[in-house]
């Protein structure tokens, strides 16, 4: 029973970070139409700013700046190098592209920083505390913290501003949105930018618990992506409760099933889901419209 | 109802192709030559072994060709299909000691059903899933490939791997891979122009309009994707063969991305190009080895190329230089001349072709269309009208049977439909065109055409491409447009486009069409056109039901007019008393 708990809790961690590189995914979708692959790569990128950052000398919070200005740097690099060109085209060619980006920006890094796994130190100096039968990773906190003040903030940001509320219509439909005044491709550079931040934080808030690997992005990606699947594709409560769900279900599999399959456990439940529930948990948008 | 028709028939006779085998010659007889090339030429240790990855390698990207090239489906686990061929020729001929040609076999079947499995539990979604889905099983083939020690020998691979009796030397081996090649090569270049190949670049072009001139598209996806990891798991078995070790390196989701990126460059629509693109990125990487001394820069570049590919040159290599030729080509290519199309509408029912009764489409709490009856009469001109928002074409979807009823029951020509998907309903004798057209936009008009003719259950058409050819020039000559049959839907006017999509129609000799809004767009003179065609169809005693706004041609084309308005039916009966009925006018014009 204490271990359980103890496992739900690493299970629900973990899965805060899915369901931020989830809510990414979902958000570009939702504006673009388009699936990025590379949003796994977002993460993998802005742990190895960090780690940069951090060995050049600068204090923690300074180099947790620095990184996400990166990733706002890129998202715009991506938006314009990847799908923009391509905005018209049909999705396929667009999955391509960014299934290439993905490719390029894994690669990219192991060419100039080498395949060994970095370390990352965590925020806090304190490792942990004691709860009871549970000990609780000061890390795990902050992901877990950081995750609900995010869905806040997405929730305000979406529903109570103006800013959010043009997001939304962009995504709901371009040509409507453009006819009232809405620059769409202010509005797509946003999106992108938004959601590379978001899941350069995930991939910042994860490295101390993982290595700082290459690998690591498409991991998360393909983590990221079940949830979506799991939760209820473009809906972005279901990212959230899917990534959660992923995680406590991959952590309990690693620990009474068999560490070195940990990974094959997304793939199964997604299978499951695909053939069972394709709609997912909140049943929306299951497939393309005709 | 035989009436003749007063297109005007062509006396020429069509002209006969010639039978494939002898057409095809030159092909068999250039992949004999480099068989027996292979077989005698003497080359050094490293340039077989080039030969023989550029060989197999191919093999698998053909795969790619046919799923992503002919069906527009992706498939990012290419390498762990081309892995199961060769782990189970390596585990079968070293562990098991059984015969190379039974594992080859084996590895085929296995990678088959796998594919099968994953295409059927994914293709039903959209594309998004297949990406994903096939990533994520990639990861588990390695995954097991690596872990599962007690059957894969695990990171170390197989090694002594064996080969056929047969082909022991690695001089008859090659050879042997090149035959293999060539057939798959064949199989593949000509699996395009079969009915199967037509159906999968239906699917591409446009999945709602292939479904509604009666494909099965799950069904063809998944074959396509079958297809695909069958050649994957035959590339890897000849692979193993070849090189008598094997590792899970070598089956990795890069690898998958090689696959992609050289079936992308040399033009993932044809074998020609996944020739080309395999054979330059199994050389260049040779002649600019230097790159894999950094970890990762060659990937990247791949990762690039991707990219830039995609975007500046969507066909590839291949696409480009083929597209000129067809261009060229087009132009020459003589136009077989077309009798006269006949129309036979089936006639199993009685009176009533089309029967509809109390039928609902509901979208929540929207009713879109809410209890409506209509009695369409055998070998007349139907109308359904009513303002905007009133449900004709939900009505007409549901019909064709692109939305589900939510209640009610249609009966066609006897059969009830209600459950059918579309490709059923087609096969039953159902054909209907799109308001915004839906053509299948890469192909020629009388490659459209034909696959209407192809409708299963059209008794029009004889046996074989000819007859089906000959179907397809009958009903393009017949809306005027045969001297035009081999140009690309893309150099078509508007107006011109809607006429294919109803020659597409009429080519599958259906016993009901569904008109959606055809003139919809048409200058003034288009729809006088559209109007003389509609008499010469309805003149061979096919039975139309049209959705219109124009009240000029509904008038003078249909007998009879149900009206709807707020989805339900207000008004129904014989065209000049419906349109007078002080319902109607209110709905149209508004009430004091």
């Amino acid at each position: 029973m204490d271990l359980a708990l103890q496992l739900l809790f690493t299970g629900i961690g973990i899965g805060a970070v899915y369901a931020l590189v989830a809510l990414g995914f979902v958000l570009i979708f939702r504006a673009t139409n388009v699936v990025n692959f590379a949003q796994g790569e977002f993460s993998m990128v802005a742990a190895y700013l960090m780690v940069v950052a951090v060995e050049a000398g600068l204090p923690y919070w300074a180099a947790f700046i620095v990184a996400l200005l990166g990733m706002a740097l890129l998202g715009v690099v991506f938006n314009l190098g990847v799908y923009y060109p391509l905005r018209h085209r049909t999705y396929l060619p667009v999955i391509i592209a960014t299934i290439g980006a993905s490719i390029l920006l894994a690669n990219s890094v192991l060419a100039i920083y080498g395949p060994q796994p970095q370390v990352l130190q965590g925020w806090f100096d304190t490792p942990g505390i004691q709860l009871g039968p549970v000990y609780l990773d000061s890390q795990y906190l902050l992901i877990i913290g950081v995750t609900i003040c995010l869905v806040i903030f997405n929730f305000w940001f979406f529903e109570k501003t103006l800013l959010g509320k043009k997001l939304q219509a962009t995504s709901q439909d371009k040509e409507m949105a453009s006819l009232l005044g809405i620059s769409v491709s202010t509005m797509i550079m946003i999106t992108f930018i938004y959601s590379a931040v978001l899941g350069g934080l995930a991939g910042i808030l994860v490295a101390p618990v993982l290595f700082v690997s290459i690998q690591m992005g498409s991991t998360i990606a393909l983590k990221a992506f079940a949830a979506t699947i799991i939760g209820g594709f473009g809906d972005v409560a279901g990212a959230i409760i899917g990534g959660l769900a992923l995680g406590v279900i991959e952590t309990f599999g690693a620990a009474y099933i068999s560490v070195p399959y940990k990974d094959g456990f997304a793939f199964l439940v997604l299978v499951a889901f695909l053939v069972f529930r394709p709609q997912g948990i909140f049943g929306e948008r299951v497939a393309e419209k005709a | 109802m035989s009436a003749p028709s007063d297109n005007m028939p062509i006396p020429a006779p069509a002209i006969r192709s010639k039978p494939l085998v002898i057409r095809h010659l030159p092909y068999f007889i250039a992949a004999a030559i480099l068989v027996v090339l292979a077989a005698n030429m003497r080359f050094d240790g490293y340039v077989h072994n080039i030969l023989l990855q550029a060989t197999t390698f191919a093999i698998a990207v053909f795969g790619l060709s046919v799923v992503l090239g002919l069906c527009g489906q992706i498939n990012l686990a290419q390498a762990a299909f081309f892995g199961l061929g060769a782990y189970a020729v390596g585990l079968g001929t070293n562990d098991l000691h059984l015969s190379f040609w039974l594992c080859l076999v084996g590895g085929c079947v296995i990678s088959l059903l796998a594919g099968a499995f994953l295409g059927m539990s994914t293709l039903r979604l959209g594309g998004h899933y297949l990406a994903m889905v096939t990533i994520s099983f990639q990861q588990i083939v390695t995954l097991v490939m690596i872990n599962a020690i007690w059957l894969t020998h695990g990171p170390d691979g197989v090694s002594n791997i064996k080969r056929p009796d047969l082909f022991q030397t690695s001089q008859s081996y090659l050879a042997f891979c090149v035959a293999m090649l060539a057939i798959v090569g064949y199989l593949v270049w000509h699996l395009a122009d079969t009915k199967l190949g037509r159906a999968m670049r239906a699917v591409r072009d446009n999945e709602l309009a292939a479904g509604v001139n009666g494909i099965d598209v799950f069904r063809t996806k998944i074959y396509a994707f079958a297809l695909c990891a069958l050649l994957g798991g035959l590339a890897g078995g000849l692979f193993a063969g070849g090189f008598a070790y094997v590792s899970p390196d070598q089956f990795s989701f890069a690898e998958s991305i090689v696959f992609l990126t050289m079936s992308l460059l040399g033009g993932v629509a044809s074998p020609i190009g996944s020739a080309i693109g395999t054979g330059l990125l199994i050389l260049i990487p040779e002649w600019l080895r230097f790159l894999k001394s950094v970890p990762g820069l060659y990937l990247a570049i791949y990762g690039l190329f991707v990219i830039l590919i995609i975007r500046f040159m969507p066909d590839g290599i291949w696409g480009f230089v083929a597209d000129a030729f067809t261009r060229w080509r087009a132009k020459v290519k003589a136009v077989p001349a077309a009798a006269a199309l006949q129309l036979k509408p089936a006639s199993i029912g009685g009176d009533i072709v089309l029967e509809v009764t109390g039928l609902s489409k509901h979208f929540g709490g929207l009713k879109a269309v809410d209890g409506v009856d209509i009695a369409v009469k055998r070998g007349g001109v139907h109308a359904l009208i009513g303002p905007n928002g009133s449900g004709k074409t939900t009505t007409l979807n549901v019909l064709s049977g692109l939305y589900e009823a939510t209640a009610g029951k249609i009966v066609l020509d006897g059969t009830d439909i209600t459950h059918m998907p579309p490709h059923q309903r087609t096969a039953s004798g159902l054909g209907r065109t799109f308001q915004n057209i839906r053509l299948f936009r890469s192909m020629t008009a009388l490659e459209n055409v034909e696959i209407g003719a192809e409708r299963p259950g059209n008794t029009m058409v004889g046996k074989g491409d000819d007859a089906l050819t000959e179907r397809a020039m009958e009903a393009l000559t017949f809306v005027g447009l045969g001297s035009r049959a081999n140009e690309l839907i893309s150099s078509f006017s508007y107006g011109h486009q809607r006429l294919i999509e109803i020659a597409r129609a009429l080519a599958s000799n259906p016993t009901l069409l569904l008109l959606d809004e055809p003139a919809a767009g048409l200058n003034s003179t288009e729809k006088l056109e559209l109007h003389e065609l509609l008499k010469r169809i309805a003149a061979q005693g096919l039975t139309i039901l049209i959705i219109d706004h124009d009240m000029t041609l509904v008038s003078e084309a249909a007998q009879h007019i149900t009206v709807l308005n707020f989805g339900r039916r207000i008004a129904d009966g014989e065209s000049m008393a419906v349109l007078r009925h002080p319902d109607v006018v209110s709905a149209y014009l508004g009430s004091e």
